[in-house]
C-alpha cells in the first residue's frame, strides 16, 4: 500500500434503473494534490463523487472505495464527514432563509449545555469568510446573495469542519471570471494547508492551471489519468480523451446569416425587483435584434441579464416593468409567458432544474408540454403523434436516454438541457432567448448545442444568448451587448470583440441620470 | 431495447412484470385483504349482497376521492369537501322540497351551485395566492356553519323516496327471474340481472380491441412494446376483475345506481387526466408550477379549474350521501375530506404534487372500505376500525415511498 495515496477506487460499478453510470472505474488520489476529473455529461463524474462521499450508500454499488487504505462503508454523507471528507455539490445546498453564519455552522454547532453562543459563531464565521474572500456581513440572508457568493459560503462551511479531502463538483460553473479566479486561488491556498482536493470541471483552461493530476471519464469508464507535473497536457488532448474524437474547433463555423428585418426591438426597458418594488434591477435597456442574428449578452453575475430576459418573456420576473417591446414591428404587452410563446418567443432558462424541467415527469412529457395544442384535437392528445414528435427530438438532439419514458431526473445535466431545448424547439418560436445554454455541460455537448443554434439562425430564426463565458459569446455571437449593474454598458461586433474589451466595457463608469 | 432480446423468454417476462409491478400492487393488495377477510368471515364478504353494499356504502367517499386526487396532483389540498358535501346535500333537499323541481333538475342545479362555490374557493387559491390549506380550512368552518343555519340543526327529509331509491337502488333494466334454492332448501324465485354482465362484456371487448389497435399502431411506428404474453396476461387480469364484479352485481340486484354514477364519473376523469391537454396541464403544474408557467401553461387557470371541478363533485357526493341517509343531516359529511385524502395517498398520490391516478384513488378508497366492511362483519367496532385505518394509511404510504426509492423514482 502506497502511503501517499489518500483515496483509491477499485473496480467500481454503479447502476441506476436502465443506466450503467459507472463501469469498472479505477482511480487514485495522492495526498495533498489537486486532482481534477473531467468528462462529458453523463460520463459518471458526479455519480463517482456521490459514491465516494456516501450519497450512494455502501451496498448500492459494486467494487471498493479505500480511504487511507481502509475500505469505506459509508451509509450516508454523515459517515464520510466523520472521515473528514467534504463534498460541495453542483447544486447548492444552503438553507435559503438562514444567514451566512447560520449556514456555515448548520449541522455541526457545538452548544454549551444546550445553549448556542451566537456571538462566538459570528466571530468564528468571519474567520472562514475571510479565508474564502467574502466580505459580506455574516448576518446576510443567503437567498439575498448571488449564486457565486453562495458557492463561497458553501466552501466556508466545508472549511469550518475538519476536512482532509474536499470534493468540488463544478464549483466555477456559475461564477464569472473574476470569481472563478479567486476560487481557484483559494483552492491552491487550501492545498498549501495540506487539504487534498478533487475537482470536477468542464473549464479545461482552469483545470490545467491548477491540477496536479487529471483523470478523464467517458461513458462510465476511466479513460486515462495524467500527471501534469511529469507530462505536458494540452486542452486538445483532454478534449480528445473526453469525446473519443478530435475536436479541432471549439465553436462550429458560422456564416453570416443576418438579414435587415428587425424582429425585436426593446426601448427603455426598466424592471423592478419582485420584493423591493422601488429597486430597479434593469435600468432603461434598449436594443434590437435582427433576423438570423445571434446577439449575446455578457456581463458579470447580477448584471441584470437574466432579469431583463425573463421580464421580456411575459413578465416572468419582477414586480413591474416599463418600456416598449416591439416584436416584428408590433408593440406587445405580454402578461404571461403564454402570450410571449404565442407571439413566437421561446425562452430556455438558466436554471433548468427549477425553472426549466419537471423533474418527476418523463422525457416525452417534458418535450411536449409547451406544444400540446399542436398534437391534439379538441383538447384530446394524439398519443402516437406525441411519441413520434418526442422521438424526433430525441434523435435530432441525440439525447442520451434509455427511452423517452425515462424520468428526466435520471438524465445527466447536458441531456436535461437538450430536453429543455427540445421543448422550446417544438413550440417553433422565431425568436429564441437562451439563458446560459451551456452551463454545466461538457465540451462535446456544448459543441452540439452550438451547432443547433447555428442551424436555427441559418433557417432565419433569431437568437438572444445570455452567456457568462466570454469565449463562448465571442465564438458564437454576431454582436455582443455588455451589461453591468442593470445597465447596458456598450456593444461590440464579432470582429472587434475580445475578452479585454468586454471586461473594460462592463467596468466602465456610467453617469447616473 | 436490448433487454427485450435476452435469452430466456420466461425470465424476460418476469422482469417486465417486476418493472410494471407498481401499477398492479394496489389490485393485489386489495385482493389479498379481501381473501384475508374471506377466511376470517367464512366467505361472507364475498357474498353478492355484501359485495354490492361495499360500493353503496363507500360511493360518496370514492366520488369525492376522484375530485380530491385532481386537487392533490395539482399540488393543493382541500379540507372543505366534507362540509361542502353536507351543505350541498342540504341545499339539494331544500331545492327539491321547496322549489318544486324534479329530481334530475335538482341534481343538476346542486352540481352547478357546487361548481360556483368551487370557483369561489379556487379564486382565493389560484388568483389571490392564499395556500389551499388555509382557504379550504376556512371553507370547512364556513360551510359547516352554513349547513347548521340552513338545516336549523335538524334533519330534513326529502318529500319523496326518490333520493333513497337513487342511492340504494339498481339500474332497473332487463331482469330474468330464475328459480334458486334458498338457505332452507326451498325453491324461491330469484332475479338474475344480466345487465351488469352485458356492460362488463362490452367494456372488456372495448379494452381488448383498443389494446390491440394501440399495439398495432405502435408496431407500425416502430415504438417499443410489451411482449405479447405480457399483453395477454394484462388483459386477462383486468377482464377477470371486471367480470367478478359484474357477476356479483348480477347475482344480487343488478348494477347499483351509485356504482353507475361512480363509474361514469371515474371514466370521464380518467379520460381527462390521461388523454387531454388539460389533464396534462394538471400534472405539469403539480410537478413544477414555475416551470409549467414558463412553458406557457396558465398555472392559475389550471388550479382554479381543478377547484371548480372539486366543487361540482362535492355537489354530486352530497346528493348521494343525502340519499344514502334519506335525509339531509346537519352533521353530514363530517370527516369525508380526511377519508378522501387518505384514499388518494393510499392510492399512491404524492403529497408534493404531480403524482397520482384516478384509479389509484378509487383503489385506495376501496382498500379502506373493504377493511371497514370486513371488520364490521367480524363485529369489530368503529373504534378499532379507526386504528386499523390509520395503520393502513401509514403502511401504504411507507410502501409507496420504499418502492419508489428502490425503483429510482424518488
Amino acid at each position: 500500500m502506497d502511503e501517499s495515496i489518500i483515496l483509491e477506487v477499485r473496480n467500481l460499478t454503479k447502476e441506476f434503473p436502465g443506466v450503467r453510470a459507472l463501469d469498472n472505474v479505477n482511480f487514485s488520489v495522492k495526498k495533498g494534490e489537486i486532482h481534477c476529473l473531467c468528462g462529458e455529461n453523463g460520463a459518471g463524474k458526479s455519480t463517482l463523487m456521490n459514491v465516494i462521499s456516501g450519497v450512494h450508500p455502501h451496498g448500492s454499488y459494486e467494487g471498493h472505495v479505500l480511504f487511507h487504505g481502509k475500505e469505506t462503508r459509508y451509509k450516508d454523507v454523515k459517515d464520510s464527514e466523520k472521515d473528514n471528507i467534504a463534498i460541495i455539490h453542483q447544486e447548492l445546498t444552503l438553507s435559503p432563509y438562514l444567514s451566512i453564519y447560520e449556514n456555515i455552522f448548520l449541522g455541526h454547532i457545538k452548544p454549551k449545555f444546550g445553549i448556542i453562543n451566537w456571538t462566538k459563531l459570528i466571530t468564528d464565521s468571519k474567520k472562514y469568510l475571510q479565508k474564502v474572500g467574502l466580505k459580506d456581513d455574516p448576518d446576510t440572508i443567503v437567498s439575498k446573495m448571488g449564486v457565486g457568493k453562495q458557492q463561497l459560503v458553501e466552501i466556508a462551511r466545508a472549511l469550518s469542519k475538519k476536512v482532509e479531502l474536499l470534493i468540488l463538483d463544478e464549483p466555477t460553473s456559475s461564477l464569472n471570471d473574476a470569481e472563478s479566479k479567486a476560487l481557484l486561488q483559494l483552492i491552491l491556498d487550501l492545498k498549501k494547508e495540506g487539504i487534498t482536493c478533487i475537482m470536477i470541471s468542464h473549464k479545461l483552461n482552469e483545470l490545467l492551471e491548477i491540477a496536479d493530476s487529471i483523470t478523464i471519464l467517458r461513458d462510465g469508464r476511466t479513460i486515462r489519468s495524467y500527471n501534469t507535473k511529469e507530462e505536458q497536457v494540452s486542452e486538445a488532448m483532454l478534449i480528445q480523451d473526453m469525446v473519443g474524437r478530435d475536436i479541432t474547433h471549439r465553436y462550429p463555423e458560422r456564416k453570416n446569416t443576418i438579414e435587415d428585418t428587425v424582429v425585436m426591438e426593446v426601448k427603455d426597458w426598466t424592471v423592478y425587483h419582485p420584493e423591493y418594488p422601488d429597486l430597479a434591477v434593469v435600468k432603461k435597456a434598449s436594443f434590437s435584434l435582427r433576423k438570423g442574428e445571434i446577439l449575446a449578452f455578457c456581463g458579470p453575475m447580477g448584471a441584470g441579464r437574466t432579469e431583463l430576459m425573463m421580464s421580456l418573456f411575459g413578465k416572468s420576473y419582477g414586480s413591474r416593468s416599463s418600456g416598449i417591446l416591439r416584436v416584428y414591428g408590433e408593440e406587445k404587452n405580454f402578461h404571461s409567458p403564454k402570450d410571449a410563446i404565442e407571439s413566437g418567443i421561446g425562452y430556455v432558462s438558466e436554471d433548468r432544474k427549477n425553472l426549466g424541467l419537471i423533474l418527476i415527469q418523463d422525457v416525452k412529457t417534458n418535450i411536449t408540454n409547451s406544444s400540446l395544442k399542436k398534437i391534439s384535437s379538441h383538447g384530446v392528445i394524439k398519443k402516437s403523434q406525441e411519441v413520434s414528435e418526442a422521438e424526433k427530438y430525441r434523435k435530432a438532439l441525440s439525447i442520451k436516454t434509455p427511452s423517452i419514458d425515462q424520468m428526466v431526473k435520471n438524465l445527466s445535466g447536458g441531456n436535461q438541457q437538450k430536453v429543455v431545448l427540445s421543448r422550446c424547439l417544438m413550440a417553433e418560436p422565431s425568436i429564441f432567448i437562451v439563458d446560459e445554454p451551456t452551463r454545466g455541460i461538457d465540451v462535446g455537448a456544448k459543441y452540439e448545442i452550438y451547432t443547433i443554434l447555428n442551424e436555427l439562425v441559418s433557417r432565419g430564426k433569431s437568437i438572444i444568448m445570455v452567456s457568462s463565458e466570454m469565449p463562448e459569446a465571442i465564438g458564437m455571437a454576431d454582436r455582443i451587448i455588455v451589461m453591468n449593474e442593470g445597465r447596458i454598458k456598450g456593444e461590440l461586433t464579432r470582429q472587434e470583440a475580445s475578452q479585454e474589451k468586454i471586461m473594460t466595457l462592463a467596468l466602465k463608469k456610467v453617469q447616473e441620470n | 431495447m436490448s433487454d427485450l432480446q435476452s435469452p430466456s423468454k420466461f425470465h424476460n417476462f418476469l422482469n417486465i412484470a417486476k418493472a410494471n409491478m407498481r401499477n398492479y400492487t394496489m389490485f393485489l393488495i386489495l385482493g389479498l385483504i379481501m381473501l384475508g377477510f374471506a377466511i376470517l368471515t367464512d366467505g361472507v364478504n364475498f357474498h353478492p349482497r355484501n359485495f354490492t353494499y361495499i360500493f353503496i356504502q363507500n360511493s360518496y367517499i370514492l366520488i369525492l376521492a376522484i375530485g380530491m386526487i385532481l386537487i392533490i396532483i395539482v399540488g393543493d389540498i382541500d379540507l372543505s369537501v366534507g362540509s361542502l358535501s353536507g351543505f350541498l346535500g342540504a341545499i339539494s333537499v331544500i331545492i327539491y322540497n321547496n322549489l318544486g323541481f324534479g329530481f334530475v333538475p335538482t341534481i343538476i342545479l346542486t352540481i352547478l351551485i357546487g361548481l360556483a362555490i368551487g370557483a369561489f374557493m379556487g379564486y382565493w387559491v389560484a388568483y389571490v395566492n392564499i395556500p389551499a390549506f388555509i382557504v379550504t380550512l376556512a371553507g370547512m368552518f364556513l360551510f359547516r356553519g352554513l349547513t347548521y343555519i340552513i338545516t336549523n340543526v335538524t334533519p330534513i327529509t326529502p318529500r319523496t323516496q326518490i333520493f333513497k331509491d337513487m342511492a340504494s337502488g339498481t339500474v332497473d333494466f332487463l331482469k330474468i327471474n330464475t328459480m334458486a334454492a334458498n338457505s332452507n332448501g326451498e325453491m324461491v324465485q330469484q332475479a338474475f340481472q344480466p345487465l351488469p354482465i352485458i356492460i362488463g362484456i362490452l367494456i372488456i371487448l372495448y379494452m381488448v380491441f383498443s389494446g390491440i389497435k394501440d399495439r398495432k399502431n405502435k408496431i407500425k411506428n416502430d415504438f417499443t412494446i410489451l411482449p405479447i404474453g405480457y399483453f395477454i396476461t394484462q388483459q386477462v387480469f383486468f377482464a377477470a376483475i371486471l367480470m367478478l364484479l359484474c357477476v356479483k352485481f348480477a347475482q344480487y340486484r343488478g348494477l347499483p345506481n351509485v356504482f353507475a354514477i361512480l363509474g361514469i364519473t371515474a371514466i370521464i376523469f380518467m379520460f381527462i387526466t390521461r388523454s387531454t391537454v388539460f389533464g396534462r396541464y394538471i400534472y405539469a403544474v403539480g410537478g413544477n408550477a414555475r416551470s409549467a408557467k414558463l412553458s406557457g401553461i396558465n398555472s392559475e387557470k389550471v388550479k382554479f379549474l381543478v377547484h371548480v371541478i372539486m366543487g361540482g363533485i362535492c355537489g354530486l357526493a352530497g346528493v348521494v350521501f343525502t340519499g344514502y341517509m334519506n335525509s339531509a343531516l346537519p352533521d353530514a359529511g363530517k370527516d369525508f375530506e380526511l377519508e378522501a385524502i387518505a384514499a388518494c395517498y393510499i392510492g399512491g398520490a404524492s403529497a408534493a404534487g404531480g403524482v397520482g391516478t384516478i384509479i389509484g384513488a378509487i383503489m385506495g378508497g376501496l382498500v379502506m372500505g373493504v377493511i371497514n366492511n370486513g371488520m364490521s362483519l367480524m363485529n369489530i367496532g368503529a373504534n378499532w376500525q379507526y386504528v386499523v385505518k390509520g395503520s393502513v394509511l401509514l403502511l401504504a404510504v411507507w410502501y409507496d415511498v420504499y418502492t419508489r426509492k428502490k425503483a429510482g423514482l424518488a
